[in-house]
This record gives C-alpha cells, sequence and structure tokens, in this order.
C-alpha cells in the first residue's frame, strides 16, 4: 500500500497531506512567536531602560525592508497562480524575484546588524553616559569591546567619539528618522580619551548591552533564520522546476503552495516586528 | 495475505516476509523511514535511558540514605570517570544536583515522552487506524535523529568541565545561567533538539490521523488509544514552542551574556559583586514559559498511557470499554483545559490573590475531566469475565496507582495546602505515583500485549507475573513513606537527606522545630526498596530478549482475539502494513456482541449481510 | 502531459478553473498594494503625537493587525479554508492569548502592598530570587 492524500485531496477532510502539515507547523510556529512577543511586552514594562521610540534603529532601512519583505509576498502568491494557470515561464520570474527579495532583506540586516557591533555605549565611574565610537590602540571602530576585554588585553586607554544625540534619548521635536537629528544638534562628534579605570561600564550594541537588544536580536535573528531557510526551500524548487512541474504538475503546485505559506507567515511576523521594534 | 485474517482461518507465519525490493542493513534499520522500524528505535532508546535515569536515582539514594559515605561498588569507577565531584568515591554535593537533575530531565524528555508517544505511537497508531505508514515517512526519521542526537548531546554533558546541568530539570534562571558548567549551555542545546524532534513528531502524528484513517474509520470509531495520542500530539505541537523560545533566551544569556532571566542588581555568588550584565531581566517569566509547557507534559506523559489502559482493559474484559464517548470527551477535555493551569507551580512566587484564584480554579477544574477518565476505565471491569495475564496485571494497578497520584495532586492545586507542601517529598512521591506506578506500569502493559504483534512470539508469563508483583510492592514501598517524609516538612534536591533540618529541641516552647529524625531514617528503608525496584526488572530484562528467541510462537495474527485494526495484519506487518486496504464496518470495542459467532467482532469485519 | 492534468485539483481551490485563478491577481495586487501603504502609514502615525505614547502603540499595533489580517486572509487563503484548519488554528488563537494574556495579568496581580512587603521592605540590593 502507498501512502495517499500525497496529491490529491481527501475527500472528508478536503486536503492533501503537506497541507494539513504545513499548518499545523505554522501554528507551532505562532506559539513560538507569541512566546517571544509575550516576553517582549513583559521585558519592557520590567525594563529599567527602554529607548525612546524611533530615536535607536535605522526608520528609512527598516521601512525598506518591510516593503522588500511584502512585494515579495506577492511575487510568491503570483508565482504559484502562475503554476496553476500553466505558465511555468512566469512562474520562474516570480519565484527568481522572491529569491531575491530574501536575499536583499538579509543582506540589509547584516549590514544594520554590523552598524550596531561598531556603535558603542560607555558608562563612567562619575555617573556621566554616552553613546558614541571608540578607537583602541589606532584601531577605528572595533568589533565587541567590553569593560573587561580591555582589562584582559592591558588597554589603559581609549579615545571616544561622543555621538551628537545620545543613542535611545527621545528625538528633539520634529525631527524623525534615526540620522537626520544629527545636523539639529550643535556640537557634534567631540573626541575625549578615557582612562580604562574610569569606565564601569562598555558596551557594544549587542545583545548583551540592554533587555531591548537583547529582544531586539533574539526576535530579528530568528526571523532571519526562517527567511534563510524559507529562501533556501525556495531555490531548492525554483532549480528543479522544469522537470519536476512536467512530470508531476500537481505535486508541484503544492509544493510551492505549501513552501508559499511558510513564506506569508515569515512575512506577517515581520509586519509586527517592524513597528514594535523600530517605531514604537 | 488479506487485511480480512481472521483468527480461525491462519497458522502461525514464520516472522518472515519477504519485501519487492532489499533495501539493505543501513536503509532498514538505522536510517529507515517505516514508521514500524522508527518505532522500535525510539523503544529501545527510551528504554535504556529509563535505565539510565534510574541508575542515577539509584546512586543518589545511597547518598540520601548514607550520606557522605562512599559508595560500594561504583564509587571508584565514578572518581576515574568524573574526577573531583566524587572525590574518594563519595558523592559530592554538585555531583548530586547534576544527577538530580538530570535524572528528571531524563526520565521525562528522554524515556517517556518518547516510550510513550513516540515509540507506542509510532508503531500502534498507523495500524490501529488502517494506514500505510506515517503521512511523512522522512519527517518521521528525521524526529528520531533530532531526539538521538539530543539524547547524545545531554549525555555528553556529564563529562564537561563542570559535570552537567545542576539546577534541577526546571532549570529556573538566575541559578541556571550562573552556576559556572557548561553542562547547562549543553542542556539547553539538548533540549531545542528535543523538542525540534518533538514537534516533528506532532505534526506526523496529527496529520496522519486526519488524514489516514481507512474507509469507514470515522472519529467515533477510532480506538481510544488513538484520541490520546492525537490529543497528547496536539499539547506537544502547541505547548512545546513557548519553551523552546525560552530555551532559546536562556541559551543567548548563556553564550552572549544577555539578562532576559537576570534581574537588575544581582549578585555572584557570595554576594560580593554586581554581576556583570545589564540586568532588567525578569525571572519569572522564564517559570511562565517552562510551566506552560511542563504542566502540559503531565499530560503527556500520563494520557498515552491511559490509551495503552483502556486497549489491555477492553480487550482482556471482553467487553466494551464503558463510555466511550465520555472517554474522547474528556480526553478532549483535558487535553484544552491543561493550556492554562501551569501557574498552579508558582503559587510561591509571590502571585497575587486573584491570578492564584484563577488558576486553583483552572486546576479544579481540569481534574473533572481526569476522574471520569478513570471512572469509566474502572466501570469497564463492571460484569467482565476478565483475564488475568500479565499486561491485564500492570493495566490493572495503574488504576489505583494513578488515582492515589492524582488525588494526592488535589492538596497541590489549592494555593493554600501548597503553601506547605510545595517543594518537600509530599510532591516527589505525589507525581510518581502518577509516572512511576503509573505511567510506567501502563507502558510495561504495552510492551507485553503488543510484543507478539511485533516479535511473533509471547513473553514468559511466569517472569511476567513475577515482575509484576515484585515491582508493584517495591514501588509501593519506594514512595508510598515520601508522602510522610514531605508531610513533617522534608525539603526535595538535598544531598544530605534533610540533615539540615534536623529538628531540635525548642527551649520555650519545648516542642520539636524541623524534619524528626525517625522521617529521617525512613530514607535507609527507601533507599533499599528503590535497589530492590531495581532487581525487580531484571525478571523484565531476561524475559524481554529471551522470548526473542525463545519465546512461545503466536498461534496467528491475532493472538488475544483482539477487534482492532493492528491485529488484523500479518505478523509482524510488512513494510506498507496492509496488503490490501482495510475498510472499516464497526466500532473498536465490539467484545461479547449477543449473538456473534465468537466473542469479538474485528473493525474490518463486515455484517454477515 | 497531456493538458487534462494541469493541476486544477491542487491546491485550496478545488474545481475553481484557471479562469479563477488568474481573476484573483488582481486582488493580490491589489492586497499587496494595501500592505505598501499601510506600511507608510505606520511610519507616517509614529511621528504624530497623539497625546499619549500608549494611543501610538495602540494605533500602531491596530495597523500592523490589520496588514497582517490581509495577508493571512487573501496570501494565505484563509478566507476560504477547510474546517480542520479553522478548527486548529483557532486552539491556536486562543492559547497564545492565554499565555500572554495570563503571564501578563500575573505580573499586574502582584502583592505590591501587602502587609507583608509593607513590614519587611525588601533590601535595595538584594532583590534575588532564590525560591527555588
Ligand atoms: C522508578 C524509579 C524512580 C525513583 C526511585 C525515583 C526517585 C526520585 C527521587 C528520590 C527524586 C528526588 C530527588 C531530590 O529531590 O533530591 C526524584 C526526582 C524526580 N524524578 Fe524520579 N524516580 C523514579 C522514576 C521517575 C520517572 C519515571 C520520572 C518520569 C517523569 C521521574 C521524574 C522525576 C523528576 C522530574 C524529578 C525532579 C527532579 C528535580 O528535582 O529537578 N522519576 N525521583
Ligand atoms: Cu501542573
Amino acid at each position: 500500500m502507498d501512502i495517499p492524500y500525497t496529491t490529491t485531496p481527501r475527500e472528508d477532510t478536503g486536503l492533501y497531506n503537506a497541507k494539513v502539515g504545513i499548518w499545523l507547523f505554522l501554528a507551532s510556529e505562532v506559539m513560538l512567536f507569541g512566546a517571544l512577543f509575550s516576553s517582549y511586552i513583559l521585558l519592557r514594562v520590567g525594563a529599567d531602560w527602554w529607548p525612546a521610540p524611533r530615536s535607536i534603529l535605522n526608520i528609512p532601512i527598516g521601512t525598506f525592508n518591510t516593503a522588500v519583505l511584502i512585494i515579495s509576498s506577492v511575487t510568491v502568491v503570483l508565482a504559484w497562480a502562475s503554476l496553476k494557470m500553466n505558465q511555468l515561464s512566469k512562474f520562474k520570474l516570480y519565484q527568481g524575484i522572491t529569491i531575491l527579495c530574501a536575499l536583499i532583506f538579509v543582506g540589509v540586516k547584516s549590514v544594520e546588524y554590523t552598524e550596531k557591533w561598531k556603535h558603542y555605549e560607555i558608562w563612567l565611574n562619575d555617573g556621566s553616559n554616552y553613546s558614541g565610537h571608540i578607537d583602541v590602540n589606532g584601531k577605528h571602530n572595533p568589533f565587541f569591546y567590553t569593560h573587561n576585554k580591555l582589562v584582559s588585553e592591558g588597554v589603559t586607554e581609549i579615545t571616544f567619539t561622543k555621538d551628537p544625540h545620545k543613542y535611545g534619548d527621545p528625538l528633539p521635536e520634529k525631527a524623525a528618522g534615526g540620522g537626520e537629528a544629527h545636523a539639529a544638534e550643535a556640537h557634534a562628534h567631540e573626541s575625549m580619551v578615557i582612562k580604562t579605570e574610569d569606565i564601569k561600564r562598555l558596551s557594544a550594541f549587542v545583545p548583551a548591552h540592554s533587555t531591548y537588544f537583547a529582544i531586539y536580536f533574539t526576535m530579528t535573528g530568528l526571523h532571519a533564520l526562517h527567511v534563510i531557510g524559507g529562501a533556501l526551500v525556495m531555490f531548492y524548487l525554483w532549480i528543479t522546476a522544469g522537470s519536476w512541474f512536467r512530470s508531476r504538475p500537481e505535486q508541484f503546485t503544492n509544493r510551492i503552495e505549501v513552501s508559499g505559506l511558510f513564506w506569508h507567515f515569515v512575512d506577517l511576523v515581520w509586519i509586527f516586528l517592524f513597528p514594535i521594534l523600530y517605531l514604537m | 495475505m488479506a487485511a480480512t485474517t481472521t483468527a480461525k482461518t491462519h497458522e502461525a507465519h514464520e516472522a518472515h516476509h519477504h519485501e519487492h525490493h532489499d533495501p539493505g542493513f543501513w536503509r532498514s534499520y538505522v536510517f529507515s523511514s517505516d514508521h514500524k522500524v522508527i518505532g522500535i528505535q525510539y523503544g529501545i532508546t527510551s528504554l535504556a535511558f529509563l535505565f539510565f535515569g534510574f541508575i542515577l536515582i539509584a546512586l543518589m539514594r545511597w547518598q540520601l540514605a548514607y550520606p557522605g559515605k562512599a559508595i560500594p561498588f561504583v564509587g571508584g569507577l565514578l572518581e576515574a570517570v568524573l574526577g573531583e565531584v566524587a572525590a574518594g568515591g563519595v558523592m559530592s554535593g554538585n555531583l548530586y544536583n547534576s544527577f538530580g537533575a538530570m535524572h528528571g530531565t531524563i526520565m521525562v524528555f528522554l524515556a517517556i515522552v518518547p516510550l510513550a508517544f513516540a515509540a507506542f505511537g509510532n508503531y500502534v497508531v498507523p495500524l490501529q487506524i488502517g494506514a500505510p505508514d506515517m503521512c511523512f515517512p522522512r519527517i518521521n526519521m528525521a524526529s528520531y535523529q533530532c531526539f538521538f542526537l539530543g539524547g547524545v548531546v545531554m549525555f555528553a554533558s556529564f563529562f564537561v568541565p563542570g559535570g552537567a546541568a545542576q539546577a534541577g530539570w526546571t532549570s529556573y534562571s538566575p541559578l541556571a545561567t550562573t552556576i559556572p558548567t557548561d553542562g547547562q549551555t549543553y542542556w539547553l542545546i539538548g533540549m531545542v533538539l528535543l523538542i525540534t524532534s518533538s514537534l516533528l513528531g506532532a505534526v506526523n502524528f496529527i496529520a496522519t490521523i486526519i488524514q489516514l484513517r481507512a474507509p469507514g474509520m470515522t472519529w467515533m470509531r477510532l480506538p481510544w488509544f488513538v484520541w490520546t495520542q492525537f490529543v497528547t500530539a496536539f499539547i506537544l505541537l502547541l505547548a512545546f514552542p513557548p519553551l523552546e523560545a525560552a530555551g532559546l533566551m536562556q541559551l543567548v544569556d548563556k553564550v552572549l551574556g544577555t539578562s532576559f532571566f537576570l534581574p537588575t542588581g544581582l549578585m555572584t555568588a557570595g554576594g560580593a559583586a554586581l554581576a556583570d550584565v545589564s540586568g532588567g531581566g525578569s525571572p519569572l517569566l522564564w517559570q511562565h514559559l517552562f510551566w506552560f509547557l511542563g504542566h502540559p507534559e503531565v499530560y503527556v506523559l500520563i494520557l498515552p498511557a491511559m490509551g495503552i489502559v483502556a486497549e489491555v482493559i477492553a480487550n482482556n474484559t471482553r467487553k466494551p470499554i464503558w463510555g466511550y464517548r465520555s472517554l474522547v470527551y474528556s480526553v478532549l477535555a483535558v487535553g484544552f483545559i491543561s493550556f492554562i493551569v501551569w501557574a498552579h507551580h508558582m503559587y510561591l512566587t509571590g502571585m497575587g490573590t486573584k491570578i492564584s484564584t484563577f488558576f486553583q480554579t483552572t486546576t479544579m477544574i481540569i481534574s473533572i475531566p481526569s476522574v471520569i477518565i478513570l471512572t469509566c476505565l474502572f466501570i469497564s471491569l463492571w460484569g467482565g469475565s476478565i483475564r488475568f495475564n500479565t499486561p491485564m496485571l500492570f493495566a490493572l494497578s495503574f488504576l489505583p496507582m494513578f488515582g492515589i497520584g492524582g488525588l494526592t495532586g488535589l492538596p497541590l492545586g489549592f494555593n493554600f495546602s501548597d503553601l506547605l507542601l510545595h517543594d518537600t517529598y509530599y510532591v516527589i512521591a505525589h507525581f510518581h505515583y502518577v509516572v512511576a506506578p503509573g505511567t510506567i506500569f501502563a507502558l510495561f502493559a504495552g510492551v507485553y500485549f503488543w510484543y507478539p504483534k511485533i516479535t511473533g512470539r509471547k513473553m514468559n508469563e511466569t517472569l511476567g507475573q513475577i515482575h509484576f508483583w515484585l515491582s508493584l510492592i517495591c514501588m509501593n514501598l519506594v514512595f508510598y513513606p515520601m508522602f510522610k517524609q514531605g508531610v513533617s516538612g522534608m525539603n526535595r534536591r538535598m544531598a544530605d537527606g534533610g540533615a539540615t533540618y534536623l529538628g531540635v529541641d525548642d527551649v520555650g516552647s519545648g516542642e520539636l522545630v524541623g524534619t524528626p529524625q525517625a522521617m529521617i531514617d525512613l530514607n535507609v528503608n527507601i533507599s533499599h526498596a528503590a535497589w530492590a525496584l531495581g532487581l525487580a526488572q531484571l525478571p523484565f530484562i531476561f524475559n524481554f530478549f529471551w522470548s526473542m528467541f525463545a519465546g512461545r510462537r503466536v498461534e496467528n495474527d491475532n493472538p488475544w482475539q483482539a477487534t482492532t485494526l493492528e491485529w488484523q495484519t500479518p505478523t509482524p506487518p510488512p513494510h506498507g502494513n496492509f496488503d490490501k486496504e482495510p475498510v472499516v464496518y464497526r466500532g473498536p470495542y465490539e467484545y461479547s456482541v449477543p449473538g456473534a459467532k465468537a466473542d469479538f467482532i474485528p473493525q474490518n469485519q463486515p455484517d454477515p449481510a | 502531459m497531456s493538458h487534462d492534468h494541469s493541476p486544477k485539483t491542487a491546491g485550496s481551490h478545488d474545481g475553481h478553473g484557471d479562469h479563477d485563478v488568474s481573476k484573483h491577481i488582481r486582488t493580490y495586487l491589489l492586497i499587496g498594494g494595501f500592505l505598501l501603504i499601510g506600511t507608510a502609514i505606520t511610519v507616517w502615525a509614529a511621528t504624530i503625537d497623539f497625546g499619549s505614547h500608549n494611543l501610538n502603540i495602540g494605533i500602531g499595533l491596530l495597523i500592523a493587525t490589520v496588514k497582517a489580517s490581509l495577508v493571512a486572509l487573501f496570501f494565505m487563503h484563509l478566507i476560504s479554508e477547510k474546517t480542520a484548519i479553522y478548527m486548529f488554528l483557532g486552539a491556536t488563537v486562543f492559547f497564545v492569548t492565554g499565555l500572554m494574556v495570563l503571564t501578563l495579568f500575573s505580573f499586574s496581580d502582584l502583592p505590591k502592598d501587602s502587609e507583608f512587603l509593607r513590614l519587611n521592605p525588601p533590601a535595595p540590593a538584594a532583590q534575588t530570587e532564590a525560591s527555588h
């Protein structure tokens, strides 16, 4: 006996197997991200420090990436529709665009990430506290320094270049978006030399910086893994499309529908992540 | 071989069905995607872990009974393998904590769940619903591989610097995050693998039950065991992801130094300096996410066991299960409500009265369907002509044992009484009555019951009865005294067996304050009983292997004269299970139907028209 | 591949022919347009001062929910799915809501001003958890 309903729907449920499987899987994903969203709410409500909205991530870039995902969601459904209309070449085009969008998204995200990892906040023993960039032993903008790392490398002093507008503080009136506010402030980019012994805490904008960045990197990181996973599957289907569709068209169309459902879900998660992390 | 094979028409088969193509050793036994092979793989691996988890506790029981004395025979071995933590063959506090945490983790996630859900579910469910295999055979294989890897990671964690995880199977932060051992990191990675494995399995089970039921196998004709597996799969599917999220966050805390679960103002050990973390996190968040899985998990441990018991009881009373529909609706209700009772594990965390009341109410509500299930199974015995064979004995003793475990849970569900009982040996006794003489007995019943289908031979009855009676006695000698210890205030997770809180005479009142010496002395008796329990498993282990080669051959495909579809296949079932798609004409438990020729009518037997 | 083998019955719209799918394409493009506009509105709304920051959050979430629903209903075809899928998605939504609401509730229902805490104020630096 072979396994039935791998491509054709079962009469009483009206569903083929993979469709049931993907929706069950998505249900579990809802619980996974649901738990992370709950954690976000609780951490935010109980946080000591939460950045002022819109002051910390680059909004134009975030908006761009949101648009990229939305466009990919449209093309993925068009790809499926093309198959249903028996238009293989159109399918290839749309599926290709979707994969391209995924690559753009991940590329942009990694630029955003590395920017943050080179950007620092420093707390001094005298109680003052700035954000900015550091020079250590002549290296400009190194990654991942902490106070402990300075001590263990025997560094006695660093040069710190203050941001004109401290990260996470409320933006001045009328200015919106990450970068633009800078010009508005009077004394931009002053550098100072700071002794290691005067430092209380030094942290780049990495997960350990604060619970805000912890949840930001965890949620977007997990989301990015989903994007990459989805892109790999769609790529596999893209390169095998020709022969597969010609020999087993229904099965292939089903595979595209199922992978598309996953992709829409990834988009759906981002639709929530964007406002709660970037905007509010 | 037609799917409508009945007891009368066929003599024994050789356990030998030739496949059309021989896939070779690796594809048949190691990387097989056949649900029966995967079920057996799960079964053997989890039985091995069950044994390992028992060894851990057997060693811990030595430390509890004779604190600070070198462990005989194996003490030296422990020292040689694990080093300083077992210096002089004595179990140190750290080692006790590691073993305790890993006993809990292994028993729950690597022994009982994979045995009850994955092993029995994989082998039996597709056969019972008349399906050729699982919906997604390759995902099924991936599920076992993730499970196996998870087990390897957990096992390896014993040998990393600092030893295995020490913060209990619950891994509460900040303790879990701040104990300086890599074992916790391994624990988290292992858990992520195990959770992934469960999710893959759960998707497969649900899809299979929805999609692959044979023609005529309507929902209300499903054997009740299938229903329990269905609900269990849903619990795994929807309750596990929050723990996966929490596990990821704790992993990030541990590896990247974040503070998801670390509060502001945290001190390192000794209270000297502020820990070098940003703070701002919430230890209670971990507890919520953990118990959101943790409570439904206990139903994962018990529902499949109840399903097995129902099958065995129906077969050996030779009459239909009483209240099939009530059983179905109850198991659905249990599954549903189990998602909103979790914080009854957190009464002591300083929750407010409103929320405590909510959770205590839902906890009392969920006990109703559980009691309905147990009652139906009890009533099913009434008027039956019971066969007292080994599977039936285990199934029968499940009922009162689980009853004791369940009823002693009620005082833990009320927050006023839980304030006193929380974290004492009373809790240990309560949930072990549920899982040890409860679930494990049901699993033994399942092994003895389905063994003939898998191997074509029955297990030895005499050895089975010895195994049963010794186990029943020892289990109670182990766990019953723990109720007494707990009520007298003895804490769990104490490496010195409670000596720290040994009672002293209070000069003012003249009364004893602390744990009475007599209660601490019970540790010795309990430990002896626990070791005896271990010895009582020898007949089983011997029987298990010996019967494969020398057990009595079954006379036909249906040696227990059962009604459900798994007995209407060749023995053992070939790849694809049924030679011809079976068609189902009746409910699952048509025993002793008045006017029928035999005292059972298989589900796939048409009405004599 | 013969023509009557074209994937008519594949997917969720059994019985719908090619012609139906081509009609849907307009819908998909339209929804995509709405989503892009919705994104613009969210970004814009975040710059407006509605008087209270909570209101800003509420509005942001509302727009996000509308957008997400469009994706789920049209792109994922939830507007016309089979009963089995509705059933288990319904349960999922119930559970995830329970997780969120009950956890939040338990955090807001802490006995902050209980008699015990009034008499035993926690020491400022030593509020670490050690209950288990
Ligand atoms: C059959 C023989 C078993 C014996 C003699 C036994 C004994 C014990 C004892 C004495 C403890 C308390 C250790 C302490 O608090 O210091 C314990 C803890 C525990 N046991 Fe068992 N157990 C057995 C089987 C099982 C099974 C089948 C499960 C399956 C779920 C299980 C799950 C647990 C868990 C979850 C804990 C709590 C671990 C922790 O504190 O984190 N045990 N067991
Ligand atoms: Cu519970």
